[in-house]
């Protein structure tokens, strides 16, 4: 067997590597003032870093007011997802090099839930939608003594929309979402598609009827952006397309 | 400031916490308080899998599961709670499915099982399929079932509440516990929470290491909580570090990937673990791969121009089986580092993952006030809690297990406490000391930077009390973070307002990591012995004479103010497995 070899990213560690990077950053402070206002750091910073320790830069030698939300810093825990330059991403999970560092990066408050304070937004309706799907198992009795079984095609079948870490990177690039925050949106449509297609669940009807509301599933518009922002990779709007037709053909 | 009365508290939503929760809510009126949504959490970080012999997929039974537990944990661990937890795995696993957790599935439909570290057939012989696992996101699985089910019960959460304070009674000398206080986030506001009882649930410490896999978040803020007010704090000096987080970022790279057949190697491409652990080789206890790598590094075998790190090799490993298996930390690969692991091997080096020693408990989660001498009304479950089930070094999976066994016996024994008990009475000014602390950083003027004193902390933690110490490199640890603390007194922030002020909580969060990394280098420096993760070069074997015991550190202030820590040692509980030399 031949021995792995590394050459390629060692090179590259051995140059010195940081660059000059420019923040551009969406600030807002109602103890300090009504208007929300754009912001510019300069830093240095290697681009192999993420756009979360770049704001951590700010914030620990710069500018301790700069508020923002995160807590694992790999993409798992969903805190920190926010507009870098237009699109819906998760700080910790974007790279400096791959949003173009020669011009300013622009970072923003997700849309479509109100801003507490800079990058901070109030995701209580958010959960809300969530809760309101009956995002849990339920079965009727007859528990078994072991665990209930399943098959492994059973499992693959709802496997992708149990990644969801309820970042809202989706929800809040939804067009409709923003027009109307009444509309369920695409995280809490996933989260009932995790358990309408989980061969163990027996709630589907009932989720499905909450899906059927003039602001559930309907309102999709396949814009796909919910895909494209989605940081885990979840194909969002197959998954709501599943549950429409879920609800033509009762069948899932 | 607002007065809140409710029968049980739980501080902290992990899973631990939230396992709790699902119990006492059904039993006695709960509030959780918790420093981030619950599924923030870093439970959700967990990859590998949930220990318990469950048998599926082969030959296995707990009592297997107990000794391995014990002798993973270096025979420092309470031999009755290992029994409790090897014994109750198997219910904790078939309660999670029953609430809805995906785990991976054999081709019969029932729960697959995967190898880890540590974890043996027969005391020893070879290497077991204990594990069920979820991908290697068995963590986010648990910790979205368990949110699942606190909102199926209507569990009422506080969230982006901090709890800064413990609030302890004494009563006709017994020390009892009266609430918690906690700085509510979004207003600035200080909130007291009577309760006849609360669970700490708040998790670990990792943030005084700079490389680590935990979460910004943990800070340690339930230890130093219970800590300030003369609680001990068990087993400080142990703590683990991870063999494969990705090279100076300290992700964690699941050790399923070894578990799944993935093979650790040097500069040479030698597969290096024969050499130190021969039976079980990657898949010996985490202590041990950790040491096995830094002495290849220190040997002049690592990896890279400065050779300071090894290989996660998967590339023998089926594409296939990595992305079924595996396909969360191969993508951390490919976003972090730039590499394909089909093709490429990843660096990795030991990352700072887990604290074995906390807030001592007994099995019911009762927490100690000394020895033996229960603190009425206060309990604590998961990694803030020392049970101890870890002893000296915990096996891979059997944290996730733990969260679910202890959290699910506090939440009961708490509750019930509650049903029977009345309210202790709230001590005068019960929000003193948050209010003090608050209003002392806002209006400080002082030259120090939080994030300057965190990154001095971070850095003499990892040169000095890692995975090899001697006397020397901890004493140099202690009078760092004297001088740490010293100059912490100097520390301002620059955000003075009230609504979500991170920059005062991130203060008051390196006051803990202060607190603890003081506990910790303290109880390492007493500690004349190396046993699991805590290993002295001064020190090299094991001194069951001497050290077969707990350490047990309190916080004493004399007359004039000045602060020490005591230290005391407790009996390690010992049923009926006689200590051995640990090989693997």
């Amino acid at each position: 067997m031949a021995t792995p070899t590394l050459d390629k990213v060692e090179a590259e560690s051995a140059a010195s590597p940081y660059i000059t990077v420019t923040l551009r950053i969406r600030r807002f402070n109602p103890e300090v003032s009504d208007e929300a206002q754009w912001q510019d750091f300069r830093i240095e910073i290697d681009p192999k870093e993420r756009v979360l320790d770049a704001l951590h830069k700010v914030k620990w030698d710069i500018d301790g007011t700069l508020t923002f939300r995160r807590s694992c810093a790999h993409g798992i825990c969903g805190s920190d997802a926010m507009r870098i330059n237009g699109k819906n991403r998760l700080a910790c999970k974007t790279l400096i090099k791959d949003v173009n560092p020669e011009k300013p990066i622009t970072v923003e408050a997700i849309k479509g839930l109100t801003v507490l304070k800079d990058l901070v937004v109030d995701m209580d309706p958010f959960f809300q939608a969530y809760r309101d799907v009956m995002p849990f198992l339920i079965t009727k009795g007859n528990e078994p003594t072991r665990e209930r079984l399943q098959s492994p095609e059973d499992r693959e079948r709802f496997d992708d929309t149990t990644k969801c870490i309820l970042c809202a990177a989706c929800t809040s690039s939804c067009p409709v979402f923003w027009n109307d925050g009444q509309y369920f949106g695409p995280a809490a449509i996933v989260n009932a598609h995790r358990f309408i297609f989980d061969s163990r669940d027996e709630g589907g009807e009932q989720r499905l009827e909450i899906l059927n509301d003039r602001d559930g599933v309907w309102r999709c518009r396949t814009t796909f952006n919910c895909t494209d922002a989605c940081p885990r990779g979840i194909e969002v709007t197959k998954a709501i397309q599943e549950v429409k037709r879920a609800l033509i053909t009762r069948r899932f | 400031m607002q007065i809140h009365k409710y029968d049980t508290v739980i501080v902290g939503a992990g899973g631990a916490g939230m396992r709790a929760a699902i119990e006492s809510t059904k039993r006695s009126r709960t509030a959780v308080l918790t420093k981030l949504y619950p599924t923030r959490s870093h439970t959700g970080a967990a990859q590998g899998g949930m220990a318990a012999a469950l048998a599926n997929v082969e030959e296995d039974n707990w009592e297997w599961h107990t000794f391995d537990t014990i002798k993973g944990g270096d025979y420092l661990v309470d031999q009755d709670a290992a029994e409790i937890l090897a014994k109750e795995a198997i219910d904790a696993v078939l309660d999670l499915e029953k609430m809805g957790l995906p785990f991976g599935r054999t081709p019969k439909g029932e729960i697959d099982q995967r190898r880890f570290g540590g974890h043996t057939r027969n005391h020893g012989e070879a290497p077991v399929r204990r594990a069920c696992y979820s991908g290697d996101r068995t963590g986010h699985m648990i910790l979205q079932t368990l949110y699942q089910n606190c909102v199926k019960e209507g569990v009422e959460f506080f969230n982006e509440f901090y709890v800064l304070d413990q609030l302890v009674v004494e009563e006709d000398g017994v020390k009892k516990s009266a609430g918690v206080v906690a700085y509510e986030l979004a207003t600035g506001e200080i909130h007291v929470f009577q309760a006849k009882s609360v669970i700490y649930a708040s998790g670990g410490t990792g943030k005084f290491f700079k490389v680590t896999s935990n979460a910004h978040t943990l800070t340690g803020d339930g230890q130093a909580a219970c800590y300030r007010r003369g609680l001990p704090l068990e087993d400080m000096e142990f703590f683990q570090f991870h063999p494969t987080g990705i090279w100076r970022m300290g992700i964690l790279l699941t050790e399923g990937a070894r578990g799944e057949g993935g093979i650790l190697r040097n500069k040479d491409g030698e597969r290096f673990m024969e050499k130190y652990a021969p039976v079980m080789k990657d898949l010996a206890s985490r202590d041990v791969v950790s040491r096995s790598i830094y002495t290849e590094i220190r040997e002049g075998r690592g990896c890279g121009p400065e050779g300071d790190h090894v290989y996660l090799d998967l590339t023998h490993l089926p594409p296939e089986q990595l992305d079924a298996k595996l396909p969360d930390i191969t993508e951390f690969a490919r976003t972090y580092l730039g590499i394909e692991p089909y093709t490429d091997p990843i660096p990795i080096q030991p990352t700072a993952h887990y604290a074995m020693g906390g807030i001592p408990t007994n099995v019911e989660g009762e927490v100690l006030a000394d020895n033996t001498t229960v603190v009425p009304g206060l309990y604590a479950a998961g990694e803030v809690a020392c049970v101890s089930v870890h002893g000296a070094n915990r096996l891979g999976t059997n944290s996730l297990l733990d969260i679910n066994v202890f959290g699910r016996r506090s939440g009961i024994a708490a509750a019930e406490y509650s049903a029977k008990h009345d309210f202790v009475e709230l001590p005068e000014n019960p929000a003193q000391m948050v209010e003090d602390q608050v209003e002392r950083l806002l209006t400080s003027t002082g030259t120090e930077r939080v994030a300057t004193l965190r990154l001095e902390l971070q850095e003499c933690m990892d040169a000095n009390v890692m995975v090899f110490r001697t006397e020397q490199t901890i004493k140099t640890a202690v009078d760092k973070i004297a001088e740490l603390r010293e100059r912490y007194l100097n520390v301002s922030v620059q955000d003075k307002g009230k609504r979500f002020n991170t920059d005062l909580l991130e203060a008051i969060e390196l006051g803990n990591l202060l607190d603890l990394a003081e506990v910790m280098a303290t109880s390492a420096l007493a500690r004349k012995e190396s046993r699991g993760g805590h290993y002295r070069e001064d020190f090299p074997n094991r001194d069951d004479v001497n050290f077969m015991r707990h350490t047990m550190a309190y916080r004493e202030v004399s007359a004039d103010g000045t602060e020490s820590i005591r230290l005391d040692y407790k009996p390690v509980v010992q049923t009926r497995y006689q200590p051995m030399e640990r090989k693997y």
